[in-house]
């Protein structure tokens, strides 16, 4: 695509131009109890025309890569900034949309044409065989996404940008049902196995050996005691911290979020501008970054969609908050410090703030450590349920899998385990963290934001974290 | 792009696609697509704005007892889209002899055919602002506007040929006082009204007013509750979800199992529709087939009827009622009930009364249970008044109680309330129900 030939050629009084396309090849696969379900290709690409005219941005999008269709696009967007321009939340200037050159390419490194259909099917066909390992299972699914997206952003004040991104994620689920008991269990969550990677990270034998223990916990779970309702120590694995970190971390330090302007969806935030810097939102042992530099990790890149270079940052050091998760539109009109995290879902949508890879860093524990240091507790694995307020405060979390701690050591089995809290008192109960051994990264592939609304690809890498006196609870059955 | 053309486009495609399959080859086509004008409000200013003309065809290829799909974006350009789509076409010939077999495929639907065209009067994007802005100025509004055509498109191999077309416009607004009290509302249709559009404006500005009072905390604990329109249509959205799919009962997946398996029932005083009888939805689904105008689902709290996909069907030895595969609602209706809405905090009497709900998410499918939390106007209510706003609060419940022994009345209006989402596309489905009074719900947080 000769993005930059195109802007040459347009002729539209702006300030400033940009033109951003995105190329995004996707296929879907999906094996219900060893039959297929879907194999789906969805090819989908275009080209947002970005204006600034009298300090308002405006675009427009189409799937119409013609010259002509873009000049007539541009001409739309500058006449629609102009009249919005007297409206404007904030007039901006290019400032927010800085020069820049570079590129970016996902390290992978098996391709995903490597393996044929045929295999892809075979695989997962024995990803249900494996996770079908009695009667009791009755259903199993087996999924695999694949994602190549390719995206070029160039601007009238010089930027020059192109980055791919090779994505693969991957979801095995078991049903078990013991009459009226039901029981579900997943290779760590739905689609936390997502990585910007190749087929190299689905080792077959290692792949159907977690298909099998997935299995096999769906059917441990049915005879399971219920997680009790109580106050205790919470420890919980990776694959859920992924979860309390996007909801509880990642959300409410959006700076558009505290700006307002998601007040109509998703909500506010607890977090007000002037907590940048003084905030105590977590015990001493919690240490976020935004880190967009994690080779593999799913919202990995090297520039956002303004062309903002990326940089690892420090979000919250030693439990105090540090800076936002906002772009330089964020960042110019709130006057706080934020990082390079202003994206889109896709051409068909403006970027705004998102979260990108937001990491919990290590701490000195190591998981047998954490368990031994705690009389009575509940160690939980992988999300199953999910729910916030709009200022990110009372949040309840389901698990998959728990078990039960006593008295130092690992004992029975818990079935719907969920615990429920408010943001910062729940943080500022971290009492351990795992070390450098113990973490583990993972992805959020349906992170939804925004009007309209965009769903975008988000990281998340942490080790096992334990939190004292939660209220957990069980189910109803 | 102009009125028709992208009919035009979708039929040219069809007709040269269907036109080049082999005998023994089956081709369903769905077009989905939007010509959209975007503006993001806050603080009753302009954030974002921008426009999207967006169109996507869906290709579906059956050799055989092998199916695979396909979507791509359209141009415009009628040469170019046929030249990606005959690719596309091209590509599922050489991938399916590589998949496995489908036990369960189905064909489209054979000669079955619908035209549903309504244009209305929406606002040009150029000038839009200029009847959108004046009646918020000194208002602290947030919100999305999004206006302009919306198309759905079938065609396959086997004749059948639907199309639907639609303007729509719609803005999904909240409005916030200088204490974060907040009232939302959605001011929606096909055409413009400014006199309409300056009531409902003025009518949640009234609303905003009743949130001055100071706020009541409560604590958790089990209330008295009525929850309004909006907040029942997100409780039956739930419904979706691991809800009334029947693959989602045989799966072992569905929160409807106890109904289906252990012979519960809900309330008499609820009962669930699919009806389309309003003609805002498009009845077609991803195979061509036509669902029946009503459908009920549950009558008087008894399970009547799941969404059962032609898919389903064969797959289980059943009866298809043309669910979409995917098994989701797309038009849900909730019977009214006696309850007149003039009666609504006479009846309540002590209690909280719920305008809106959020975030919701299955806490116990198995038993029904659905936590969320309460937004946006929510009262602490007594004597049949409303004393204050209350503090959000979390909820955790199962619909065996909230719509089974806990539902007390059923107010006797219904409520048209629009789907606004946009991932993706913007949405077109609607849902029509009342409010609810409970005898109990449960806040935990």
């Amino acid at each position: 695509m000769d993005l930059a030939g195109i802007l040459d050629r347009l002729d539209v009084n702006a300030d400033w131009v940009g033109l951003r396309y995105v190329d995004d090849h996707s296929t879907w696969r999906w094996v219900r109890d060893g039959r297929p379900q879907l194999n789906q290709h969805n090819r989908s690409r275009g080209i947002m025309v970005e204006v600034l005219a009298e300090g308002q941005f405006a675009y427009a999008a189409s799937a119409n890569l013609d010259p002509a269709a873009v000049q007539q696009a541009a001409v739309k967007a500058t006449a629609i900034a102009r009249a919005a321009s007297a409206h404007a939340v904030y007039h901006f200037s290019s400032d927010v949309r800085p020069p820049a050159s570079g590129s970016y390419i996902s390290p992978i490194e098996q391709s995903a044409d490597s393996l044929s259909p045929a295999e892809l099917n075979q695989l997962l066909v024995k990803s249900c065989a494996s996770l079908k390992v009695s009667d009791k299972v009755v259903a199993t699914h087996a999924m695999l996404r694949r994602v190549n997206s390719q995206h070029q952003f160039v601007s009238s004040n010089g930027s020059n940008i192109e980055q791919q991104f090779f994505i693969l994620s991957s979801a095995s689920q078991a049903i078990a049902q013991d009459g009226p008991v039901v029981q579900q269990r997943s290779v760590n969550g739905m689609f936390a196995r997502s990585w910007q990677a190749g087929f190299e990270i689905l080792d077959e034998d290692q792949h159907l050996a977690r298909c099998r223990q997935a299995g096999e916990q769906a059917v441990e779970l049915l005879s399971a005691e219920d997680c009790p309702n109580t106050s205790m120590d919470l420890l919980l694995a990776p694959d859920q911290m992924l979860l309390q970190i996007h909801e509880s971390v990642g959300h409410p330090l959006e700076i558009d979020r505290i700006l307002g302007d998601e007040r109509n969806y998703a909500g506010w935030s607890f977090v007000r501008p002037e907590d940048f810097g003084r905030l105590r939102y977590g015990s001493e042992l919690m240490n976020i970054t935004f880190d967009p530099e994690v080779p593999g990790q799913l919202a990995s890149y090297r520039f956002d969609c303004t062309g903002n270079p990326t940089q690892r940052q420090y979000i919250i050091k030693d439990g105090i908050l540090q800076r936002g998760l906002g772009g330089l539109e964020s960042q110019q009109r709130s006057g706080l410090p934020g990082v390079a995290n202003v994206r889109a879902c896709s051409w068909n949508r403006p970027p705004i703030d998102r979260m990108a890879n937001l990491n919990l860093e290590p701490g000195d524990s190591s998981l047998e450590d954490m368990i031994g240091s705690v009389e009575k507790g509940v160690l939980m694995e992988s999300n199953r349920s999910w729910s916030i307020d709009d200022y990110r405060n009372k949040f309840q979390f389901g698990c998959e899998y728990a078990r039960l701690i006593e008295n130092g050591r690992l004992t029975r089995t818990l079935r719907n385990p969920n615990y429920r809290g408010i943001s910062s008192s729940f943080w500022n109960s971290l009492k351990a963290v795992g070390n450098r051994d113990s973490f583990a990264v993972f992805g959020v592939p349906n992170c939804g934001k925004g009007e309209p609304n965009q769903v975008i690809r988000v990281g998340h890498a942490s080790p096992p974290c334990l939190f004292a006196d939660v209220e957990v609870f069980g189910g109803d059955g | 792009m102009d009125r028709g053309a992208i009919e035009q486009l979708f039929d040219q495609l069809a007709g040269g696609l269907i036109d080049a399959l082999r005998s023994d080859e089956h081709l369903s086509l769905s077009l989905r697509g939007e010509s959209s004008h975007f503006c993001r409000f806050n603080a009753a200013r302009i954030r974002q704005t921008g426009l999207v003309e967006d169109s996507s065809l869906d290709l579906e290829l059956i050799i055989g007892q092998r199916r695979a799909s396909s979507a791509i974006s359209l141009s415009g350009n009628a040469d170019l889209d046929m030249q990606y789509a005959l690719a596309e076409l091209n590509r599922l010939r050489a991938e399916i002899p590589q998949l496995l077999e489908d036990p369960y495929i189905v064909l489209p639907a054979s000669g079955q055919a619908s035209r549903s065209i309504s244009h209305g009067q929406l606002l040009d994007p150029a000038t839009s602002t200029q009847h959108l802005l004046p009646p918020i100025q000194g208002i602290d509004l947030a919100g999305i506007w999004a206006s302009g055509r919306i198309y759905r498109g079938h065609a396959n191999s086997l004749g059948s040929r639907h199309w639907f077309e639609t303007d729509r416009f719609a803005l999904d607004y909240s409005l916030v006082s200088p204490q974060e009290k907040m009232v939302k509302a959605t001011y929606a249709g096909s055409d413009w009204n400014q006199a309409e559009y300056e009531a409902s404006i003025a009518a949640s500005v009234n609303r905003l007013r009743l949130l001055d009072k100071p706020t009541i905390t409560i604590k958790p604990g089990q209330y008295r509750t009525f929850i309004a329109a909006a907040g029942v249509a997100d409780l039956l959205s739930m419904f979706s979800w691991h809800g009334l799919s029947e693959l989602s009962l045989r799966t072992g997946e569905s929160a409807f199992l106890r109904m289906r398996e252990g012979g519960e029932t809900l309330s008499a005083l609820f009962s669930l529709a699919e009806d389309f009888s309003h003609g805002q939805v498009p009845r077609f689904n991803d195979i061509g087939e036509v669902a029946p105008q009503r459908l009920e689902l549950i009558r008087a709290g008894q399970l009547e009827n799941s969404l059962v996909s032609s898919r389903t069907a064969r797959e289980y030895g059943l009866e298809s009622n043309f669910a979409a595969e995917h098994e989701a609602l797309r038009s849900p209706r909730m019977a009214p009930g006696e309850l007149d809405e003039a009666d609504v905090l006479n009846s309540l009497g002590e209690g909280v009364y719920l305008s809106n709900l959020h975030y919701l998410n299955w806490s116990d499918s198995s038993n029904g249970r659905i936590t969320g939390m309460t937004r946006y106007a929510c009262f602490w209510v007594a004597d049949g008044e409303i004393q204050g706003p209350i503090a959000n609060m979390r909820f955790d419940d199962s619909f065996y109680h909230f719509f089974g022994d806990n539902l007390q009345a059923v107010s006797s209006s219904l409520q048209l309330i629009p789907d606004v989402e946009t991932y993706g596309s913007r949405g077109l489905g609607l849902t029509e129900c009342p409010g609810i009074l409970l005898e109990s719900f449960a806040l935990t947080l």
